[in-house]
Parts: structure tokens; sequence; C-alpha cells
């Protein structure tokens, strides 16, 4: 059996179906689709996944009443055992503001929300979400979002580059991010946070789909686990 | 109680929206401002038993991102008079 894979929606989210689409083009299984209100994630999950969107309605701040809801208390516990989770674009505010990545997501250097695809360098190569891809290869990945300037005191940003946690930067200025990153894995490589949407570059008629590798690495490194 | 909390960016946290702000009272030709900083005004009314550590514990779990905004907290005195 394949990697059972889930997509928790929150209410907001509006890149649900297209990570589930993703998941199920490259897994070939139709992923599990959880509520944010679901008390308990259900037994023996291997992916999860956190889409884009604008949960809550960015209230407060972006993704902080995702981060608070309850299904999110067993997601964090999820992770800490070492379930892979992946969150896009909301679904990377929302591990910021859990706390499973450091760092904050604020409002874009320019005010403006920018929806285009960027070229992003693949800066690690060696997690398991990265590993089908080039070291240094450019890929390009679509961005929407407004809240993606990514911002980190020095020290942990030295400590993202150090420990190889930047898995991929903007080849050029973006939004303000800090050193341009626009993806981060957590210290133990099983959650990554990117503003980026690779569940958007999957195929052909997508425009391109160096997104998609992103899905196989995992799936590759978990039938390999 | 009413409890007024005022979250502001850290200092050295660039605002984005200050800075739009500031550029549009220029634009209406009110001189003399040397910086914006927009923050978030939040009022609870919560029961006079609520403790300060409570009240602490708030902000940093949710009303307050520790990592880009700090703080303050103001009680605001609603006593009913005797």
């Amino acid at each position: 059996m394949g990697a059972r894979c889930a997509v928790v929606t929150f209410p907001g989210s509006n890149c649900d179906r297209d990570m589930a689409v993703a998941l199920e083009k490259v897994t070939g299984a139709s992923p599990l689709r959880l509520w944010h209100g679901d008390s308990e994630l259900p037994e023996g999950i291997d992916f999860i996944a956190l889409p884009g969107g604008f949960s809550y309605g960015d209230y407060l701040r972006s993704g902080a009443m995702a981060a608070r809801s309850p299904l999110m208390a067993s997601v964090i516990k999820a992770a800490e055992r070492g379930v892979p989770v992946l969150g896009v674009c909301n679904g990377f505010q929302v591990l910021t503001e859990a706390k499973l990545l450091p760092g904050a997501l604020m409002r874009n250097a320019s005010q403006n929300f920018i929806c285009r695809t960027v070229p992003l360098i693949v800066e690690n190569t060696q997690s398991l979400f990265t590993g089908a891809y080039e070291a240094g290869e450019q890929v390009q990945i679509p961005v929407a979002h407004h809240d993606g300037n990514f911002f980190a005191d020095e020290d942990t940003l030295d400590r993202l580059e150090g420990e190889g946690r930047v898995a991929f930067r903007y080849a050029g200025p973006c939004n303000g991010s800090r050193r341009d990153i626009a993806g981060i894995l957590n210290q133990a490589g099983n959650v990554l946070g990117m503003m980026p949407h690779p569940e958007r570059a999957i195929e052909s008629d997508h425009g391109g789909e160096d997104g998609r590798r992103l899905f196989e690495s995992a799936i590759r490194a978990l039938a390999g686990a | 109680m009413k409890v007024r909390i005022l979250v502001r960016l850290k200092p050295g946290v660039l605002d984005p929206q200050g800075r739009a702000v500031h550029h549009s009272l220029e634009g209406l030709g009110f001189d003399g401002v040397s910086d914006v900083r927009i923050g978030r005004m939040i009022e609870l009314d919560v029961d006079e038993a609520t403790t300060d550590e409570a009240i602490d514990q708030m902000c940093r779990q949710l009303l307050a991102n520790m990592v880009i905004e700090d703080y303050s907290v103001e009680k605001l005195n609603t006593a009913e008079p005797a």
C-alpha cells in the first residue's frame, strides 16, 4: 500500500483541492481530507499537507487562528514524531504561527499582492522534500500571496543557513523576504514551509511541472523509509 | 474589567504599511512626519479575577507574535461607583 496522505482544510483554505489533486496525481491515491475542527488525526497518516488560502480570513495575523485550531494540536504532535508536514503559502504561515518553523511571514514589502511564476533556487537537495532536484537548480513555481515577506532575526537566519535549512530561495527579490528565503525546513527536516505553490506546477497544462518533483521526492522518501 | 492591549511591531522590523501611510501623508502635504508605525489595539472584557499572568499568556500565545511584535497591557478603570 502507498503512502497515506492527508490534506487539512481550514475555513478559508482555497488551495486544498489543488493540493489533493497534486497528491493524487503523484501517489495514485486520493488523499484523506481533514477538517480543522477534527480533534484527532486518523491513525497511520504518512504525510500531512497544509494548503494555501486565507484561513479565518487572515484575522489577527495570517495563519494565527488556524495554528490554534483543534486539529493542529495533533498535527504538531505528528510533526514532532517525524511525520512529514508540508505547508504551502497560508500553510507556511500556519507552520510559523504554530512554532513548527521559526520566523514569521509579514506583509510583502511592496504592499502588493504578488501573483506570478517566479524562479527559485533549490538550495537543499538532501531533504525528503527536495531529493529529486539537482543542487542549485533553478525551478519555476508560482507564488500568490500578500504576506510572504519572511522575517527572522539575524541569528536565526544564520542558523537556518548554517544547518542547510533554507530549502528554496527566490532567484531575485520577490516580496522583501530576508535573504530571499522562499522555503525553510525544521531542524529534523520533516517539516517544510514555502510560499510558492508546487501543487500549481504539476503538469504541463499548468505552464510547468517543476513542482511535481517535490511531491515525488517525499513519496519516494516515504517508500524507502 | 476592560483591558486594552497594544500590539506593535518590534523596533527594527520594517513596517511596509506604515511606510505606505507615511508616503500618503506626505502626498497630502503634511510635513514634519519622520516615521509612521502601525500596530493593533485589542480590547478585552474580562472577569475581575483575571490575573496579570493570564493576560500575559493570552498575549504571548495568541494576540501577539513574539517573533515580530511587542505588546503592552493597560487596565482601564471600569469599577462601578459604590
